[in-house]
């Protein structure tokens, strides 16, 4: 990894499908030469996929989403680590964190509509062994997502020449 | 019919491109590169602050010099970045951006009748200031084989006993040259020889691609003599919020302190606290637009080659500076022409002084989006020209 490989990153993170041509002559490096160092993070899962951001309520799917504090009671040599793995496994478990605070850890959880996401918190998570607590906390309207504002906005204007 | 107005305002030449830029108000989908600002937005930490300033009710006059924690924060940041230094409480003063601190450094140090050396392709601030004082601008040209440096045979060619003052800017707005520590120390020598004092307009200093900003002042011999300008407006997109500053030696800066009271009493004090707040917490989001500009510059210099309007490769700010001397046409008609032909709007570089005539300054900050349309519409312009 070298400051290359940083720029790289910062570039496909905000635009996952920049040409090759494009991210090559920004960088001012051959493409074969960018290819390879992509394929090389890909191939070292410091590049973990490339994906589209959905606004899933403009496609008309309107998706119930929830964030879900969980106490645990941490296992024997295994602490946290476990219990997480079995929590991410879930298909409806888009993102899964250990944090500190009150609860220990903090799930992204998502179903078809809020009969799902209810039903996988009671029937799937707080009978789980281990799990001492859970808050539920359902999405109501998402703002910005991976760093993208969800709302539109007008922007100033700049006047078309200035010296 | 009696002429009204003083003979120094109507000394000032009308701008030569008012027919073009009428022309391209009239003109729908253009994509302008020639826009002199950030395409981005004032950082919102920054913006936050200053909104915080107005809630807070901060609206009022700030002392003449600028508000002292600004002054200090100002100072902090030169000396870690170019190694100058500046007593806040003496030597610093808060203008309402360069544009105002270019006119106050230069009425601060020329007499009616004092020659100013003018570095060229030059912003184009300066000369009527110059004239506005009572003084004669003298156009020193820099050069596309020197990477649009100044040089110290240039200086020499125009340098009279009546020379005064050196008005220099690097990162060059239109060229993006820039001057790197040799450069400067071949001129200081010149500088010193003929007791010249500097106007170093720096506003770019932070959008520097390779290696980091040299300031004028860092030269030992240059930092008495020179009036050190710079400001929030590039590198942290707040063009819009007029906060720049000047930095001089105590007797100089005094001077410059009387007039600026005088014709501003101070810069907005809201623009000073978000100024405040960009020095702080602001070198992320700079880094990141800097890496943007960076980006882009390489892959427009590069089509523009490609397409064959050479071009050097401008190591600061966000111009790219382009000849079209192989087209046969000049760059007021290649102007005109790309504009209505293919709704691209570039800035003569005749527009920046004698020296820039057969360039066009095309501002890259603007999206890649907008950069990769306007390259292939420059191109099929190019085409059409060589079919004709
Ligand atoms: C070289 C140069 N100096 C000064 C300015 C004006 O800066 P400010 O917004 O600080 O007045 C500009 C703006 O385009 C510029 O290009």
């Amino acid at each position: 990894m070298d400051e290359k490989d940083h720029e790289i990153l910062h570039l496909l993170e905000e635009n996952g499908r920049l040409p090759l041509r494009e991210l090559a002559t920004s960088l001012a490096l051959p493409e074969d030469e960018v290819e390879e160092r992509i394929r090389a993070m890909e191939e070292s899962r410091i590049i973990r996929k490339f994906t589209a951001v959905v606004d899933w309520e403009r496609a008309g799917n309107s998706r119930v989403s929830a964030i879900i504090d969980l106490k645990i009671a941490p296992e024997r040599d295994f602490g946290y680590d476990k219990i997480a793995e079995r929590l991410a496994r879930f298909r409806q478990v888009k993102a899964l964190y250990l944090v500190s605070g009150v609860y220990d850890l903090q799930l992204l959880a998502t179903g078809q509509d809020m009969n799902e996401v209810s039903r996988f918190v009671s029937e799937q998570i707080a009978p789980m062994d281990h799990i001492r607590e859970t808050a539920t906390h359902i999405i109501m309207k998402i703002y910005k997502e991976n760093g993208n504002p969800f709302f539109e906005r007008e922007g100033g204007e700049r006047l078309p020449i200035t010296f | 019919m009696r002429e009204y107005g003083s003979a120094r305002a109507r000394a000032i030449p009308p701008s030569g491109i008012r027919r073009f830029f009428d022309l391209l108000l009239t003109m729908e989908d253009v994509i302008s590169l020639g826009v002199g600002e950030p395409d981005f937005e004032t950082p919102w930490n920054v913006a936050e602050a200053g909104i915080y300033a107005i809630e807070q009710g901060h609206t009022s006059y700030t002392s003449n010099k600028g508000l002292l924690s600004l002054r200090q924060a100002v100072a902090r940041d030169l000396s870690m970045r170019y190694g100058i230094s500046y007593d806040p409480e003496e030597e610093i003063v808060i203008t309402s951006g360069v544009s105002e601190a270019a006119d106050i450094a230069i009425r601060a140090l020329v007499d009616p009748g004092d020659e100013v050396l003018v570095a060229e392709p030059s912003y184009v601030s300066y000369s009527p200031c110059v004239t506005l004082a009572g003084g004669r601008p003298v156009p020193v040209s820099c050069h596309e084989k020197d990477e649009f440096r100044l040089t110290p045979e240039g200086l020499m060619e125009k340098v009279t006993r009546k020379s005064r003052v050196l008005v220099m800017n690097f990162p060059n707005n239109p060229t993006g040259g820039i001057m790197g520590t040799d450069e400067i120390n071949a001129i200081a020598e010149v500088v010193v020889d003929h007791d010249l004092l500097v106007i170093s307009d720096e506003v770019y200093s932070e959008l520097t691609y390779e290696g980091t900003h040299v300031a004028v002042a860092s030269h030992p011999e240059l930092w008495d003599r020179t009036i050190t300008m710079n400001g929030f407006s590039k590198a942290y997109a707040m063009t819009g919020w007029r906060i720049g500053y000047l930095c001089a030696p105590k007797q100089i800066s005094e001077l410059a302190l009387k007039i600026h009271q005088y014709v501003m009493l101070c810069a907005p004090i809201m623009g000073q606290m978000a100024a405040i707040e960009a020095l702080r917490n602001g070198e992320e989001e700079k880094n990141a637009m800097v890496r943007e500009y960076r980006h882009r510059r390489n892959f427009f210099v590069e089509g523009l080659n490609r397409i064959g309007l050479t071009c050097h490769l401008p190591r600061g700010a966000f111009y790219a500076f382009p000849s079209v001397a192989s087209t046969g046409l000049s760059d007021l008609e290649f102007a005109e022409r790309l504009l209505t032909e293919k709704q691209v709007a570039v800035v003569p570089g005749s527009v920046f002084g004698e020296t820039g005539r057969d360039h066009l300054r095309c501002a890259y900050a603007v999206s890649r989006e907008d950069l990769g349309t306007a390259l292939k519409r420059m191109e099929e312009f190019l085409s059409g020209l060589s079919r004709e």
